[in-house]
């Protein structure tokens, strides 16, 4: 394999996985304030491009962007307020149930509002042949938007949970919810929180990788098993193993090609999701007691 | 400061508490003791409103606390230590305090750091241990970095379930010390205990629970003779120790 082979495909496989990284990251944050797997997290993904697609007609492109993100941030507040709410300590099987049928709802609606075509957003900069030389590659200009903007994401986010009184209040009832009903803190309040945040970082993932992955009304279930595979690939409830997992999983994707047919790239992500889940439940990286400790 | 008038509460059909009536004076320690599975988590579950009262009332300064949801009764001024510790084991001391003042969170960084400085003063042994996760410390300063998190509220009555529940009795000494400088400091207590004789000692007054009812009241100084207390409570406490 040559250098700029080996490049494209690293390249290559550090976006996707920056990418299934986000959506990783946005299953870990809402898990981590209410124990709950939310596989509605790709119809975010898939709802931020779409949205600023449309936008895209009468806004120009940061305001599009801007306005999707912020209404996907508001559709995933009103998913929790809907659907998640009013539960009383609702068991795991029941909450996934129920996320299922969100995201199925979701992608239905999609269907109904954007039909089955696929559409993308224009090239930030450029067209679809413009390149840049990176390590000896030649790439689109909109890998390294990808890779720069869902590192910017990763970072704001652990600054936010580091620096915040918010974030300090949701990593609060991540820990201990009765502990933070006790300080005072109103965890339903940090639940609707959660799913904005999840939603908003799904979202712009999903317009910043549109002009190269296109997107289609069904694009999220695909990203949710990717996503929800680095997730348990990380540990779940980590979100920079999450990102570790995320490149890693992009990484082996990538360069799978050149050993088995694209056809099997899917087949990839869900045996290493079975593996793991036999082998280690607790992910790669993640602590056995910690996972023992969690409800299935 | 706390007035509870006929209060029932339990879980779903279950019927736990029984007609409870109970007050706590401004600047007292009350004590509320009780054999395993009297009532007493229960109780301070429907003063916190973890769970809702079927019945009676609950009274803080003189305001009705009914409708109010747990977050915002510890905004009135009611913190609980629970019965457990309950600590943000993944985060590290300062944290748990800082999360603590919560509900102070309009006061300014200077007012804080005072506020942990104070908790610092109090429990020494947490100002060594401020940068550690306080799921790696000991029993002992858990119940102390709980208490220090509730008073981080500055609240106007604290409540303590259990505090001395699994702990070395020299530990437990201190920690009944520190309630006691507590209510030198103006505080108002609720203190809800098996260990009957080490709370009485440290107690104004107290009530007796039994299965969800309160059978005996009186000062400390009276339970602490009353013949049933000392057969009951204290009788059994002096054998263990
Ligand atoms: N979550 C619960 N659901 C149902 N019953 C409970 C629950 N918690 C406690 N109980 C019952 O309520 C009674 C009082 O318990 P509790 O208030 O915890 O007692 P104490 O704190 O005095 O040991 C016990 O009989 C207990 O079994
Ligand atoms: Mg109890």
């Amino acid at each position: 394999m040559t250098l700029e082979l080996f490049s494209q495909y690293l390249l290559a496989g550090i976006t996707y996985g920056i990418i299934y990284a986000i959506v990783g990251i946005g299953f870990n944050i809402i898990y981590n304030t209410t124990g709950i797997i939310n596989f509605a997290q790709g119809e975010f993904v898939m709802l931020g491009g779409m949205i600023s697609i449309s936008l895209y007609q009468w806004l120009p492109l940061p305001l599009a962007i801007g306005a999707a993100v912020i209404l996907v941030m508001l559709i995933g507040a009103l998913v929790e307020i809907l659907f998640i709410r009013w539960l009383d300590r609702p068991s795991v099987l029941r909450m996934i149930i129920i996320t299922i049928g969100i995201s199925i709802l979701i992608r239905e609606a999609a269907l109904h509002v954007w039909g089955e075509g696929v559409r993308s957003l224009p090239y930030f900069v450029g067209n679809e042949i413009t390149t840049v030389p990176v390590l000896g590659a030649r790439v689109s200009p909109q890998v390294l938007w990808v890779i720069g903007v869902c590192t910017v994401m990763v970072l704001g986010l652990s600054l936010f949970f580091k620096y915040t009184l918010q974030g300090k209040k949701m990593q609060a009832c991540a820990s201990n919810r009765v502990a933070a009903t006790l300080c005072g803190i109103s965890t339903k309040n940090m639940v609707t929180l959660s799913f904005m945040l999840s939603a908003g970082i799904g979202a712009l993932a999903g317009c910043v990788m549109s002009p190269i992955t296109y997107t289609q009304y069904d694009v999220g279930t695909g990203l949710a098993i990717k996503g929800f595979t680095v997730a348990i690939l990380g540990g779940l409830g980590s979100s920079m193993a999450a990102v570790a997992a995320g490149l890693l999983l992009g990484i082996i994707e990538s360069f799978s090609v050149s050993v088995v047919p694209l056809a099997f790239q899917d087949a990839i992500s869900i045996s290493l999701l079975l593996a793991i889940l036999f082998l280690r439940p607790h992910g790669l990286f993640g602590n056995k007691d910690a996972a023992d400790l969690k409800e299935f | 400061m706390l007035k509870i008038k006929n209060l029932e509460a339990g879980y779903g059909k279950i019927r736990v508490l029984k007609r409870i009536s109970l007050h706590v004076n401004p600047g007292e320690i009350v004590t509320l003791i009780g054999a395993n599975g009297a009532g007493k988590t229960t109780l301070l579950a429907a003063i916190t409103g973890l769970i809702r009262a079927t019945a009676g009332e609950i009274l803080l300064k003189g305001d009705n606390l009914e409708r109010l949801k747990p977050e915002g009764i510890v905004f009135r001024g009611c913190s609980l230590v629970p019965e457990g510790r309950q600590v943000f084991a993944t985060m590290n001391v300062r944290e748990n305090l800082v999360l603590g003042a919560y509900v102070q969170h309009r006061q300014g960084k200077r007012q804080l750091q005072e506020g942990i400085e104070y908790i610092y003063d109090l429990f020494p042994v947490l100002r060594e241990r401020r940068h550690q996760l306080a799921g790696t410390l000991s029993g002992g300063e858990q119940q102390m970095l709980a208490m220090g998190r509730a008073l981080m509220a500055k609240p106007a009555l604290l409540m303590l379930d259990e505090p001395s529940t699994g702990l070395a009795p020299l530990i437990v000494k201190n920690i009944f010390q520190i309630i006691t400088r507590l209510r030198e400091a103006g505080n108002t207590v609720l203190l809800i205990e098996q260990n009957a004789k080490a709370a009485l000692r440290v107690a104004d007054r107290g009530y007796v629970l039994e299965t969800g009812k309160i059978i005996l009241e009186g000062s400390s100084e009276d339970l602490l003779t009353n013949r049933d207390v000392q057969r009951a409570y204290l009788g059994r406490d002096v054998k263990e120790n």
